[in-house]
This record gives C-alpha cells, sequence and structure tokens, in this order.
C-alpha cells in the first residue's frame, strides 16, 4: 500500500490534458484512430488541405498570418477557412496539412494548455508549450505516412526573455526554433522569397501586419492553393499578433485597408511582378 | 477468530458525520457570494500558493474548506470532468449542475464505503448572465446537495459569520462592495465575539465575471484579485457597506 501511495507522486508528473485522454477516453484522439487505407498519397485529395502561413517577429513581439483558403485536390473546398488561432494568451497557432486533423489539433492543444495552467496555477513556459505541441504532433505520425500529415507553426511572447519567439515543426515532432520570419504550407517557398525581401529588424505592428499580408499576397500569386486577398466576398487574411499584452486579431477593417493597399500599390506599378 | 461488535448503521453514520464535521469546523471561513458584478468567492487563507478556490471552467469556479490534500484532489477531478466534457461535447455543455451531481456521488459513496469519510465542504458557483441565472452549490461530506441562493459560507464560525453577512447582503452590490460585506463578516465586525484581524495578506479572492467577454476579451470568468487589487477594495470608501 505505501508503494502505491508513493507511486501516485510519479504519476503526477505529467498534468497532460491529452496523456489523460490516452489513457482514460482514447476513443477522442484523432490520432489513435486507425486508417487502413493504403499508402497512396490519395489524402490531399480526400479531405480539405489548408495552406500558406507566415509569420515573422517585430519588435517587442511576433505575429502570425494565414490566407483564407482550403483545397481538396485541384477544387477549392473553402474560401472562408480560419488557420490561425490563438493557443493561451501569449501564443498563437498556425496550421497547414490535413484541415481535419490540423483543427482537431488546435482544439487540443488549446485545452492542453488551458488545463495546465488550472491544475498548476501557473502558465506553462513557452518551449514548454513547444514541446508539448511538438509531442502531439509526433502522434500523428502513422496518418501522416498515410498522406495525412499536420504540420503547425508555433509562435509565442516568452515572458521571462521579454521577446517574440517562434517554431516550426516537422511530422516526426523534431521542433526548429526560427529566426527572424518562417513560414510553412504549400505556397511557403514563394512566401519566404518575399518575407527576405520585405522582413527589416525592429518593424513596428503596423508595418509588421503590411509585410505579412504582402507575403501571402505573393505566394497566392504563384501557388494555386494559396487564396489572396477576396475583394469580391470582402475575405481578408487571418492576422494574429502577441507582445507582453497577450495576443490581439487584428481587425477585419485594418487588414482591409492594407490589402487594399497592397493591390492598389501593385497595379500602379503596373509591372509582371 | 476475533469476533466483531455489533454497530447499528444509525450508530456508523452518525459516528462517521461527527468525525467530517469536526474536521471541517477546525478550518477557517470561505465565503462565496453571487451580486451584480459577477459572484465573489472571499477566503481566510494565508497562504498565497495553497488555494481554497480554483477555476474549473469558462464559469465554474469551486470553493472548499476542510482538508487540502482531499479538496484538492477533487478540484484536480473536477477540472478533468469540464475539460473531457467540453472536449468531447461543447464548451457550453459544461455546467456547474453536472459537476455538483458528479461530486456529491464521488462524496457520497466514500462517505459510506469508505473506512473514513472526506473532510471537507465544496461550493460549485456558476455565473450566469444575470444575478437570477447564478448558481450555487452546496455540497457536504455526506454527499448531500444544496442548492443556495444569494451566498453560502463554509468552514469553522459559520453561523456567526451568517449572522453578519444577513445584514449587510444585498443582490445589487458591486464587487469591491461584496468582498468588504465578506470580509467584515469574516473579521465578524459588530458583533460579540471578535474574529480575526484579517488583512490583505491573509485573504484569498477571486471573482467570476459577469461579462468577460466584454470586459476583458475572453470567454474565462475566473480572475483572482491580487494584493494590491484588494487594498484598493477593501479601502475604497465611496459606498459604505
Amino acid at each position: 500500500m505505501p508503494e502505491e501511495a508513493a507511486a501516485a507522486v510519479a504519476r503526477a508528473a505529467s498534468t497532460s490534458f491529452s496523456d489523460h485522454l490516452g489513457r482514460h477516453h482514447p476513443d477522442l484522439l484523432a490520432s489513435r484512430s486507425r486508417v487502413d487505407f493504403p499508402a497512396s498519397g490519395a489524402g490531399p485529395a480526400l479531405a480539405p488541405h489548408a495552406t500558406t502561413i507566415v509569420s515573422l517577429t517585430f519588435a517587442g513581439g511576433v505575429l502570425m498570418a494565414g490566407d483564407r483558403r482550403a483545397t481538396m485536390g485541384n477544387v477549392i473546398a473553402s474560401r472562408h477557412i480560419e488557420k490561425v488561432f490563438p493557443a493561451d494568451m501569449f501564443s498563437v497557432l498556425g496550421i497547414a496539412g490535413t484541415a481535419g486533423i490540423a483543427l482537431d489539433l488546435t482544439r487540443l492543444f488549446q485545452v492542453e494548455l488551458e488545463h495546465y495552467e488550472k491544475i498548476e496555477g501557473t502558465r506553462m513556459s513557452l518551449d514548454g508549450k513547444a514541446n508539448r505541441l511538438a509531442a502531439m504532433v509526433r502522434q500523428n505520425l502513422p496518418m501522416a505516412l498515410q498522406g495525412l500529415a499536420v504540420v503547425p507553426l508555433f509562435a509565442g511572447y516568452d515572458t521571462s526573455r521579454h521577446e517574440g519567439r517562434l517554431f516550426s515543426f516537422d511530422v516526426t515532432g523534431g521542433r526548429y526554433e526560427e529566426q527572424e520570419h518562417h513560414s510553412v504550407g504549400s505556397g511557403s517557398a514563394f512566401a519566404r522569397g518575399s518575407l527576405k525581401k520585405l522582413w527589416k529588424p525592429n518593424l513596428d505592428e503596423a508595418s509588421a501586419v503590411q509585410v505579412a499580408v504582402e507575403a501571402l499576397y505573393d505566394a497566392a500569386d504563384d501557388d494555386s492553393a494559396t487564396g489572396g486577398p477576396d475583394v469580391v466576398r470582402e475575405l481578408w487574411p487571418v492576422v494574429y499578433t502577441v507582445n507582453s499584452a497577450g495576443t490581439r486579431r487584428i481587425p477585419d477593417r485594418e487588414l482591409e485597408r492594407t490589402a487594399r493597399n497592397v493591390i492598389a500599390s501593385r497595379s500602379i506599378a503596373g509591372r509582371e511582378a | 477468530m476475533t469476533q466483531q461488535f455489533y454497530v447499528s448503521p444509525e450508530q456508523l453514520m452518525r459516528d462517521r458525520a461527527d468525525f467530517a464535521r469536526k474536521g471541517i469546523g477546525r478550518g477557517r471561513s470561505v465565503i462565496v457570494l453571487s451580486c451584480r458584478d459577477g459572484i465573489a468567492l472571499v477566503a481566510e487563507n494565508p497562504s498565497p500558493s495553497l488555494h481554497k478556490l480554483g477555476e474549473i471552467y469558462d464559469r465554474i469556479a469551486f470553493a472548499a474548506v476542510g482538508k487540502y490534500n482531499e479538496f484538492e484532489s477533487l478540484r484536480q477531478a473536477g477540472i478533468r470532468y469540464a475539460d473531457v466534457r467540453g472536449y468531447s461535447y461543447d464548451r457550453e455543455d459544461v455546467t456547474a449542475r453536472g459537476l455538483a451531481s458528479v461530486y456529491a456521488q464521488s462524496l457520497g459513496a466514500v462517505f459510506t464505503a469508505e473506512s473514513k469519510p472526506f473532510e471537507v465542504e465544496l461550493v460549485v458557483a456558476e455565473v450566469g448572465e444575470q444575478p437570477a441565472a447564478d448558481h450555487l452549490y452546496r455540497l457536504t461530506f455526506d454527499g448531500s446537495i444544496a442548492d443556495e441562493k444569494g451566498f453560502v459560507v463554509m468552514g469553522g464560525a459559520a453561523e456567526a459569520v451568517v449572522e453578519v453577512l444577513r445584514s449587510s447582503f444585498s443582490e445589487d452590490l458591486d464587487f469591491p462592495q461584496a468582498v468588504r460585506a465578506a470580509v467584515h463578516s469574516l473579521r465578524r465586525d459588530g458583533s460579540t465575539g471578535a474574529g480575526p484581524q484579517l488583512g490583505p495578506e491573509s485573504l484569498e479572492v477571486a471573482v467570476l465575471d459577469r461579462d468577460p467577454e466584454v470586459a476583458r476579451g475572453t470567454h474565462r470568468a475566473f480572475r483572482r484579485i491580487g494584493i494590491p487589487e484588494l487594498e484598493t477594495m477593501l479601502t475604497s470608501r465611496e459606498s459604505p457597506v
């Protein structure tokens, strides 16, 4: 009996919500559902696929932006999808890959952070959050090998170092801290080229929003799976910033102004690119 | 072989209840009160880190008196229950009534079947859109559950505290007034039998905001009141209670 009581101490080391689900309600975890179709790479045509996310640091914080398109093979599955979410008060998460699994991962990650905060009475460190997310991405590895991969981008304000930081991941759970800026998803190569030219140290928040919208515009210009600003339906990218005051969603009217400026300046220039 | 003495069930239950009551009576008091701004939770607690009040879910809070290890494990179990439920259904499907009823079952089962009952008393509070939609569920060591209106006082000297609080309580108080009324009643100002001298450092105070989306842009209504804010709450005099 005393041994059993002492073992409870070791079990208390993990206050993880996803571990709790795995032990007591495994059916609720998307990564545990078995998919027995052959590895055909048919995933992208089976289920909606979320595309480009860009993230960049600015003076005193970090920003993340995503376009509004999801595709299924060559069909546009959604023009309204949102792919950037606040994870908690000081971090945001953007997702690229199979949308259904990615949205589920986001929801699970949000509960994971809130659960920890409530049980422990303190917030998890930014590195701790990045490590938890990496572990959750790794659990999805069997599905990723069948073509249903999820690749998140994670950014947050480090309250002990007082700076914005960003992390990228791979399907095996690799976690990489990125400097200055990064991008994931199908249009990421084009967005990254754009970010390299537009990003400068110590941008203010408004210029950072401008750079993000422009990078997404460049991605949409060359990648058919990334949606540009939709002036007909008035759909603008989703942009979140994180600084010492917490996460903030940039309001649509600000994004509309920025997006219209980008379009206007490019039409006035009247050049190919 | 030793022969077990016969003890009547009535006697057994009475002994257990007396035992639990004694444990709870030794503890310091906790007050939960529903007012215009939301629900205020006030506890006499000298420790800034070993909490008696806690957040369970968006609009639900937990308050307890008794043995720390026992109510702490119940608090954690409550958070797990709420988070699993909210994750598998939807956030709005997590209710204080559901949580209170599983707590009641668990407390009741331990009271009758285990060698020792829980020496705890709990309140599960849920803030509604209007004061009339607030829920305060009081749970006692034997698993009985009561749906209280207005305010709940638990712990040692509860009756004396209730007496003082009844004179100053109304549903129209704002948070500073409600917290002042609670602290006055914990000190037992204006009644016979002096209570403890309570400063901000020996109090634990938290609130459930009625409209957190508007006030702070979040769905989480629970907020701890730190010592600086508590000092201004206790000393502001614009509306004496």
